[in-house]
């Protein structure tokens, strides 16, 4: 989703605009142009409304408006942070809420009301400390009225207007605020002033979910409301021909039995009835002549493309010449399975259609698409439909679907059963219900010169495009090219760094949906990228890390993280007997992570030790929410690279829930170190960057532990 | 049929096969308790039943009769559960948080049953609760910040 970024000056914006059912998104975009160059964007700066992005009461409460979603990354602390800063705010006066889906709250750089690509931070470290600069300016001049002095003697600390030794609260002056015109000007404050941006900050959602009192979108009940559930095709693409739902209607509990696109969906009283019901239901799917997907056919089929010319994502030089002076050519086959997101709360959407509008409450990362979709079925206005977005229980892009799908589908349901209803997908529609991390193969062959450095890279990629389909296709797919396929490879600085390169993409068509997984294209390039440089490293007989020092010489910041991972690691000193080291760097989403991993091996199973992280993300607003993230990173990245796939079988999905869908343990968890690199460079984000260096850098442990190159993903029983 | 809810009395109409879980979520309304499998395979609906650490989801009502279920609402009342809510908070545990009422019922249990776990205890004791969001070693070490506030 990164590329998004150099996309929306390409018309993002107008295009996503269109596609959203008419739905017109003007806003002025100032960080844009700052962190993206964005054409045109010179107009004068235009202040954000701060009541749109917070609101004063009497009581001195400030709550803060989120136009993202919080899913566990942290920005329900972060945000207010950077409004705080400028407000001079009371921290414990501090509430958070989540922002309804409109206009004012559409992403600084993308455009559209989206929580992806690890940009929340980032793109908000402008709007959110305006907001919070222009109240407090509107603060002082209220102050100034009432007092009737100049504005100039007055300061502001912890929540007070100070004037010598008088004092006003906030909360005292909104009514005078609110009367007052907005200041055109704001100068925002020096870094040294800041007291809460870059000082590790405990979270303020922490209260609220351990004692139970978080509410998550499984958690949304109001009079009315029915439960439903939804028979979804077993197989990809195919449709329900027929139902018997005599059965079903017997179960006590059961209400009715409605039709929709999807499938046939059972509204009960309580998930229970609608369970029952819906295993009652017999149903009959047009599955004849479909295609049947079968994962080793997949593979076949992928390795003989690899074998041919695609579409060519990045070239330079000659290859076949430059590959005539090499001494050695390091050939490998790289693939990556389907993986399913599998949130730890299982989908859901709850649905209210009235007379002129439709309230949805769910779990979302993007909302103007979800927003559109409800009103394109409805034919209802955009703004019609409103999004309560609660709480997600982990979203990793499952929940960011430009198809909208489970908010589409929960629409439809409500409609046909024309009464309210909250769908509930069980575990088991989670994990076979699609929009998987699309599987990949990757086919390299580099030649390397006499000092062991590549002459010649010829990069084959073959897998599903997550982007051809969406209404993001116009703007994200260049030249045949979907960036998300060939991102961390295409621009990567090995690659882009050896004089004769070719990268191609072969971009296959499928029924089984796709969809971005916590670092997109990454989670797959990463790994090869990095297994690759170990492999060269070790063809040319050089040091791992001493091998990417060389080649990543001109790269300072891939360089900063790489040293600083290496040094906390006490890269080169011994470890325990049977204890191995891999290392890994990789940028993605504007930071760059290194990785090292300790590993052993025993009896064929891969014991992750420990792992070092350093991370330069810039300016790390909240230095204890990036260590957050750094160590669910891993996490997230070794279960997948342990044991995580989704395999198809004669068509249906050969998994169904997490004993064979496997997932990191707490068993399995290693002792994570997080070091964030001292940096003033660009901001980048962290809540994707930690995963593509973990399983490169684990694989690689396991090579120098055993001699065997991981060359697939999950390692599963490999090593048996 | 009746049953003992965080030390209420309580009357609701279920058939007795229906899963604690959706009884107390969805008929009696305490939704902290959360749903995430189905199956006892990912802990997040773990509650008390007398005391112990049980997996709602599989657990059939009628197994809960005549004796107490205790859910995460009722945890501040309970000496080792507010410790472990407390150690929860100092050391920031939570992301998501969908995970977490599940991991604070099963680690309460595990501090009643072993006041002084290790690593290795604690391993043993939380595998069968799921994170995605991996706070598994904050998890670890706010149940040994829980033990020495206990101890």
């Amino acid at each position: 989703m990164n590329d998004m970024i150099n996309l929306s000056r390409r018309g993002f914006i107008k295009n996503t605009a269109l596609v959203a059912g008419g739905l017109v998104v003007a806003f002025s975009i100032p960080q844009a142009k700052r962190f993206m160059g964005v054409a045109n964007a010179a107009e004068a700066l235009t202040l954000p409304a701060p009541n749109a992005f917070l609101r004063i009461g009497k009581d001195d409460s400030i709550t803060v408006m989120l136009a993202h979603s919080e899913m566990g990354q942290g920005i329900w602390t972060t945000l207010p942070m950077l409004i705080a800063d400028e407000l001079d705010a009371d921290w414990s006066k501090i509430k958070v809420e989540h922002a309804p889906a409109a206009p004012s709250y559409v992403h600084t750089a993308y455009g559209i009301q989206i929580t992806g690509g690890s940009s929340t931070t980032w793109s908000e470290f402008e709007r959110y400390r305006q907001a919070g600069a222009l109240t407090r300016a509107l603060l002082l001049q209220a102050a100034a009225k009432q007092w009737k002095v100049p504005v100039e003697g007055l300061r502001t600390e912890n929540g007070y207007v100070i004037n010598g030794t008088q004092k006003l609260s906030y909360g005292q002056l909104v009514e005078t605020a609110s009367q007052l015109e907005t200041p055109k000007n704001v100068t925002l404050k020096k870094p040294e002033q800041w007291k809460y941006i870059g000082k590790p900050t405990k979270r303020l959602d922490s209260a609220d979910k351990i004692n139970g009192t978080a509410k998550f979108g499984q958690d949304v009940q109001f009079d009315g409301l029915k439960i439903a559930m939804v028979a979804r095709a077993p197989v990809f693409g195919t449709k329900l021909k027929s139902y018997d739902d005599s059965a079903t209607r017997k179960i006590p509990g059961v209400i009715k039995v409605v039709q929709v696109p999807t499938g046939a969906a059972v509204i009960a009283e309580n998930y229970w009835a609608a369970k029952q019901g819906r295993e009652a239901l017999k149903l009959v799917w047009d599955e004849a002549a479909h295609e049947r997907p079968d994962t080793a056919q997949l593979l076949k089929q992928y390795q003989a493309l690899a074998q041919k010319p695609g579409t060519q994502a990045a070239k330079a030089g000659d290859i076949a010449s430059a590959s005539k002076k090499a001494t050695q050519t390091v050939s490998a086959e790289y693939v990556l399975p389907f993986l399913s997101h599998a949130p730890m709360e299982p989908l859901n959407c709850a649905v209210k259609i009235s007379g002129d509008g439709c309230e949805i409450w769910t779990g979302t990362q993007m909302q103007t698409t979800d927003q559109a979709s409800a009103a394109k079925i409805l034919g209802l206005k955009p703004e019609q439909v409103k999004i309560h977005t609660q709480f997600l229980g982990g979203g990793f892009g499952r929940r960011a679907n430009p198809r909208a799908d489970f908010v589409s589908e929960a629409v439809e349901v409500a409609k046909a059963a024309n009464m309210p209803v909250k769908t509930v997908w069980s575990r088991e529609d989670d994990i076979k219900g699609g929009f998987y991390r699309p599987m990949f193969l990757h086919r390299a062959s580099i030649a390397l010169d006499k000092q062991g450095k590549p002459l010649a890279w010829q990069h084959t990629l073959v897998g599903q495009s997550i982007i051809k389909g969406t209404p993001f296709e116009g703007v994200m797919i260049k030249d045949g090219i979907d960036a998300t396929s060939v991102e961390g490879i295409a621009d990567s600085p090995y690659v882009k760094g050896t004089a004769n390169h070719q990268v191609h993409l072969h971009s296959v068509q499928s029924d089984i949906p796709v969809l971005w997984w916590r670092s997109v294209g990454h989670s797959h390039s990463g790994f090869v990228m990095e297994s690759l440089i170990d492999e060269l490293a070790h063809a040319a007989k050089q040091d791992p890390l001493a091998y990417r020092r060389q080649l990543l010489k001109d790269h300072p910041r891939h360089l900063a993280a790489l040293n600083l991972a290496a040094d906390k690691a006490s890269w080169g000193k011994p470890l325990p007997a049977g204890v191995f080291r891999g290392i890994a760097v990789h940028e993605s989403f504007g930071s760059y992570v290194a990785q090292v991993a300790e590993v052993s091996v025993k009896e064929g199973e891969v014991k992750v030790h420990r792992v070092v992280v350093a991370i330069d993300c810039g300016l790390a607003v909240n230095p204890d929410g990036v260590q957050a993230q750094m160590e669910s990173s891993v996490a997230y990245a070794l279960g997948a690279a342990l044991t995580s796939e989704i395999s198809f079988k004669d068509g249906n999905v050969a998994q169904s829930n997490f004993h064979d869908y496997q997932v990191l343990r707490m068993k399995d968890m290693p002792r994570v170190e997080v070091h964030i690199v001292k940096s003033n460079e660009k901001m980048g984000g962290v809540g994707e960057p930690g995963v593509p260096p973990l399983a490169p850098a684990v694989a690689n442990a396991v090579f120098a532990a055993t001699g065997k190159r991981i060359r697939r993903l999950p390692i599963g029983d490999q090593l048996a | 049929m009746k049953l003992n809810i965080n030390g209420k009395e309580t009357e609701l109409k279920v058939s007795d096969d229906m899963p604690i879980l959706w009884a107390i979520r969805d008929v009696a309304g305490l939704t902290g308790t959360k749903f995430g499998c189905g199956m006892a395979m990912c802990g997040a609906c773990t509650v008390h039943l007398d005391g112990q650490a049980i997996r709602s989801c599989v657990t059939p009502v009628s197994a809960a009769v005549g004796k107490k279920i205790t859910t995460i609402e009722a945890m501040q009342e309970d000496k080792v559960g507010k410790a472990v809510q407390t150690a929860w908070q100092k050391i920031d545990v939570v992301q998501c948080g969908y995970c977490q009422s599940g991991q604070i019922m099963s680690a309460t249990s595990l501090l009643r049953q072993n006041p002084k776990p290790n690593d290795a205890d604690i391993d043993a004791a939380m595998s069968g609760n799921i994170c995605r969001c991996g706070t598994y070693q904050r998890i670890r070490a706010a149940i040994h910040e829980a033990a020495e506030k206990l101890a």
